[in-house]
């Protein structure tokens, strides 16, 4: 008897600790029950399809998806070699990578503006020699989500890199497979799961881009105006479309979050 | 020669300097402590490591020369490797695991996935080509690993602790199962192992390893009775006394002598006594035995069926008995005995 009162006593949670949590959890979801109670249903077929939002949806499927298949094409090879090689610097290049993150996406919009804009370091002569402009195009949207977008890929698939056996590979070179054969059947399906987790992650991040977005690319319909920049200009002018298309977005983070499950949402329990 | 090699590597404080030869259809057994250099020989040989000196011939073609610069990789050699965990790929089935190496060397899908299917059915583990390898047992794994091994068609097969990860009932039906196949086998087997069973009954010859250099080299039955190092002799559970012979008794380094029979060695001698040859009684036993030896018992320790009996000395010696005869001599540590050895038991010879 005595013994199931003490066990009882101790999981019971101290009322402060508690009280403090609901409120943790209302802060949460009342913003988002909100935005679910306004939501005007009847109209949303009507308002997804206007022109701005169709093209804002459009866009942002577009540039999402090449944002992430740039971070992908050059992330991967960049987890590789912080995973792998012995070369010197390679807690600079850490850093240099993990720095997205916790950057200001404005910061980050200025930078890329300062090096790919008009008068860049490099964009100067991207405009000169090729005639090629970043800023303020469809091009420079997908420049800066995937440099916002790109740490959670990298970060992602070098841990996988770094936690996958290199014997694998070794055993793999003694059976006559050449290096390229061992990373397409042995390194990467073996990395598969992260791979895929951290892809998701980059699309889910490069799809909410803001700040660095409106900073380098401007706001352009069509051009570079994509979901998150269209809720902004929204807000002011058709209340009801920027909460239509808030619904977009937190449907897609939704959607994230049932497919790494696994991984973010076991927390404890595993 | 189908192996010709000599490999030198040093590292730190650990170096090693080994020669290694094996005709077609050999197997050696490479037996030796941990951190001996045995695994490291064997990842010289298949070409994951590279040896700071030396020659590796596999059935005539030179994979490394460090005189000539030549340094095949992996992929190049005609090698078979069996590691001690297996590595088997988890992502792929035991069938794609199989047939792996005939993809990698350009077989088609059919070709390669029929001759695996073939090698599978050879091991008896054909039912299990659809599984992934987590889903197998140990046993299983082996066999799979070694149908991996062998389906290219190895000069030379290379097994790091074959039967190590096995528990004990696995670890005897796997081992007479590879010592049909390396019976098979036509290339030159290299077996690292430091079971010294394992290298009695799967090998032709044993070198064994300490400190990266080769201490012994031999049969495995000459190892086993005639141990050159106190490794081995306490590796193979034989007693191994060093000493002076002359005119038929030997004064031995850590004190007490023991008669043998021939009196004409006249030299630095090591004395090979089986602890089943050793007699233990409670009183100064009668008869012919020619070495008798009032001692202390001081450790009894269960092995198998029989009771391994340590005694103090000089000479402190091993000797091997029934839990039946534990219980009608009443030992216990401390007890006082008597041992007797015969002469013709002993194996002596040169230090």
């Amino acid at each position: 008897m005595s013994a199931t009162l003490a066990t009882s006593r101790r999981r019971t949670t101290p009322v402060p600790i508690g009280a403090l949590a609901a409120v943790g959890v209302a802060f949460l979801a009342i913003p988002l029950v909100g935005l679910l109670l306004t939501t005007p249903w009847s109209r949303l077929p009507e308002l997804l399809t206007s022109p701005v939002a169709a093209e804002a949806l459009r866009l942002s499927l577009i540039t999402s998806l090449s944002a992430t298949a740039l971070a992908v094409v050059i992330g991967v090879p960049l987890a590789w070699v912080l995973a792998r090689a012995h070369l010197p610097g390679r807690t600079f290049i850490r850093a240099l990578v993990t720095l997205p993150l916790v950057l200001p996406p404005v910061v980050g919009g200025v930078a890329l503006l300062l090096a790919f804009g008009r008068r860049g370091l490099i964009g100067q002569y991207l405009y000169d020699w090729f005639g090629v402009q970043l800023p303020f195009s469809t091009a420079g949207v997908i420049l800066a989500e995937a440099f916002v977008a790109m740490p959670f890929l990298v970060i992602t698939v070098e841990g996988a890199l770094r936690g996958a056996d290199p014997r694998f590979e070794e055993a793999a070179a003694t059976l006559g497979a050449k290096r390229w054969t061992i990373l397409r059947r042995i390194t990467l399906p073996l990395i598969g799961p992260a791979l895929l987790a951290g892809t998701i992650l980059a699309w889910a991040r490069a799809l909410g881009e803001f700040g660095a977005t409106i900073t380098f690319a401007g706001n352009l319909p069509g051009v570079t105006q994509t979901l998150p920049l269209a809720v902004y200009s929204a807000l002011d002018t058709d209340r009801e479309a920027a909460i239509a298309l808030s619904l977009v977005l937190l449907a897609a983070s939704l959607a994230v979050l049932l497919l790494l499950r696994d991984r973010y949402l076991r927390g404890g329990s595993s | 020669m189908s192996l010709d090699a000599h490999v030198q590597l040093g590292r730190g404080d650990f170096s090693l300097d080994l020669s290694l030869d094996a005709a077609d259809g050999n197997t050696i057994g490479l037996l030796g402590p941990n951190g001996s250099g045995k695994s490291t020989t064997l990842r010289c040989l298949a070409g994951l490591e590279t040896p700071q000196a030396g020659r590796i011939d596999i059935a005539g073609v030179t994979v490394v020369d460090t005189d000539r610069g030549i340094d095949l990789p992996p992929e190049q050699r005609s090698v078979g490797f069996v590691f001690q965990d297996y590595l088997l790929f988890p992502h792929m089935t035991v069938l794609d695991n199989v047939a792996f190496g005939l993809r990698a060397r350009g077989e088609s899908r059919q070709a390669a996935e029929r001759r695996a299917r073939e090698w599978l059915d050879r091991l008896e583990i054909g039912d299990l080509a659809s599984r992934k390898p987590g889903r197998l047992s140990g046993g299983q794994a082996q066999r799979v690993a070694l149908a991996r091994a062998l389906v290219t068609d190895p000069d030379l097969l290379l097994l790091d602790e074959p039967l190590a990860a096995l528990d004990a009932g696995t670890r005897a039906s796997v081992r007479s199962l590879l010592r049909r196949h390396l019976a098979d086998f036509r290339g030159a087997v290299v077996m690292v192992t430091h079971d010294p069973m394992d290298a009695m009954v799967l090998a032709d010859r044993v070198v064994v390893l300490e400190d990266g250099r080769a201490v012994q080299t031999g049969t495995p039955g000459d190892v086993a009775r005639r141990p050159a190092t106190a490794y081995v002799a306490q590796l193979v559970g034989v007693n191994m006394l060093r000493g002076r012979a002359r005119e038929g008794v030997v004064t031995l380094d850590d004190g007490g002598e023991i008669r043998i029979a021939d009196r004409a060695i006249n030299e630095a001698v090591i004395v090979a006594l089986r602890p089943e040859a050793i007699s233990v009684h409670l009183q100064h036993p009668e008869g012919s035995a020619r070495n008798v030896w009032h001692s202390r018992v001081s450790g009894l320790e269960a092995r198998g069926d029989l009771v391994r009996l340590e005694v103090e000395g000089p000479p402190a010696l091993t000797a091997v008995i029934t839990p039946a005869a534990v219980a009608d001599l009443a030992l216990h540590e401390g007890a006082d005995i008597w041992l007797t050895a015969k002469a013709t038991d002993l194996d002596v010879y040169p230090a």
